[in-house]
């Protein structure tokens, strides 16, 4: 499957604007995270990378209805892929802003916090860990990468153990956002990309960035970065 | 001793309620802690039981340890109570159930940490106060309450004035500092309905108790892992 039919990438300047198509809930499952990756590592040469979608929603999580019809390890591939993407944001040699057009939900509101900036859509969206209300456990790797990118102890009892559905001001209130933009989709995705470009201007190294961010979230990090793209790959002794 | 002298139990609508009844200081000795570890146990078996609310009779909420107990045997009766209230701590953290502190009176050291291990708390405006009295009566506070206060009270500047200085916070302070969530005017009965009305929406959301349970231990990681040996769920150690 082409990565266009999934995300499109462009520049803008010195921005890499990466873009979740189509009016669908842009659910992550392995041909997506895979899309996203590969649009993550393309970015080489930018100064700031921003990832967006279109449509209703930023990204409505894991795609369970995908995960039910495969086996056990391929489910998991999807998680891997996932911590994957976290270690290839947190590993890149430039700043990252996500434009939350839509609703962030689950694995997309930590896909999202994922991001040294956020700035989220004001009048429509919102971010929601879904999981209690659908009954999904939320397993060891998920749990601890939601808690390194919501470190507050009240926010994180309000989206986990509520379920609460937070709009862009109540989540800028609480500092789990930066900014909210008024206006539609292409407003919001304007705004992510003069930030980045901002950002961009400053010029500074991008390897000292990466570095910088992985001692800023070190166990963030440590929980992820064997799933990186530059991960040393472990081969098994052949006996 | 009847558990009913040491805690009732109540169900309104689909929130059990416990309270410490009587205008004591409601002190945590092993009996006490027993009986309320009972009565915790019993909204697991209590039939469409989907929220609990911890809640006390006069003055107080509870005061902490019952140091003069205590004083009858320091090194062994000290343990047994701290490893008695760490269970109860476990026990809150895996139950099924969301849960709801109502802070009716004064609520100090581990009477406070009891409060502070609920999902939510509500506490009484008018009176009573949040005070972590060890520094003031030389008592070390154990990797497990640390850990609860370090989970519970993120910000820095409050845990060092709560935990460093004893400062005795009123309920106001406790809700503009974002340890407590809400303070309710009135008496003890204003107190106790507001936190019930909390539990009943939280109850209405239907969630699975399993799921509320596992998503509580996975946002809570640290303090389970200090606790959860001594839950009512833990492996019993081998008879030798």
């Amino acid at each position: 499957m082409a990565t266009g039919d999934l995300c499109t990438v462009e520049r803008r300047g010195r921005v890499h604007l990466i873009t979740l198509t189509g009016a669908g809930e842009h659910r992550l499952n392995p041909a997506l995270l895979s899309a996203i990756r590969s649009a993550v590592a393309a970015s080489a040469g930018a100064g700031a990378l921003v990832l967006a979608a279109e449509g209703k929603y930023f990204s409505n999580g894991f795609d369970q209805a995908w995960a039910r019809t495969v086996p056990l390890h391929l489910q998991a591939a999807m998680g891997d892929a996932f911590c994957g993407l976290v270690a290839d944001l947190l590993a890149l040699p430039m700043p990252t802003v996500a434009a939350v057009t839509g609703h962030a939900v689950a694995a997309g509101c930590v896909l999202a916090l994922a991001h040294d900036t956020v700035v989220m859509r004001g009048s429509r969206g919102f971010l929601y860990m879904s999981e209690v209300d659908a009954g999904i456990r939320i397993i060891d790797f998920f749990a601890d990468v939601f808690r390194e990118v919501v470190p507050d102890a009240v926010n994180r009892r309000d989206l986990l153990l509520r379920g609460d559905r937070m709009a862009a001001a109540e989540a800028v209130r609480r500092g789990l956002v930066d900014a909210t933009v008024d206006g539609g989709v292409e407003d919001v995705v304007n705004a992510a990309v003069a930030e980045a470009e901002k950002l961009a201007a400053r010029g500074w190294n991008g390897e000292v960035v990466a570095e910088i961010r992985k001692a800023a979230w070190p166990n963030l990090w440590s929980k992820v970065k064997d799933y990186g793209a530059d991960a040393p790959v472990v081969t098994r002794p052949r006996l | 001793m009847a558990t009913g002298d040491l805690c009732t139990v109540e169900r309104r609508g689909r929130v059990h309620l416990i309270t410490l009844p009587g205008a004591g200081e409601h002190r945590l000795n092993p009996a006490l802690i027993s009986a309320i570890r009972s009565a915790v146990a019993a909204a697991c078996a209590s039939p469409g039981a989907g929220a609990l609310v911890m809640a006390a009779e006069g003055k107080f909420f509870c005061n902490g340890y019952d140091l003069a107990w205590a004083r009858g045997d320091p090194s062994g009766r000290i343990a047994a109570v701290r490893a008695a209230r760490r269970g109860l701590v476990a026990d809150l953290l895996a139950l099924p159930m969301p849960t709801v502190a109502a802070v009716t009176g004064h609520a100090a050291a581990a009477g406070c940490g009891l409060a502070l291990a609920h999902d939510t708390v509500v506490m009484r405006a008018s009176r009573g106060f949040l005070y972590m009295g060890e520094v003031d009566a030389g008592i070390k506070i154990i990797d497990y309450f640390g850990e609860l206060l370090r989970q519970k009270v993120p910000d820095a500047a409050t845990r060092r004035d709560l935990v460093m200085k004893g400062e005795k916070m009123t309920a106001a302070e406790a809700v503009r500092r974002g340890i407590v969530d809400l303070a309710v005017d009135g008496g003890v009965d204003d107190v106790v309905a507001a936190a019930v009305t909390i539990a009943e929406g939280l109850a209405a959301r239907g969630w699975d108790g399993e799921i509320v349970a596992e998503i509580r231990k996975a946002a809570w990681p640290e303090l389970w892992s200090k606790v959860k040996d001594y839950g009512c769920d833990a492996p019993s150690r081998p008879r030798l």
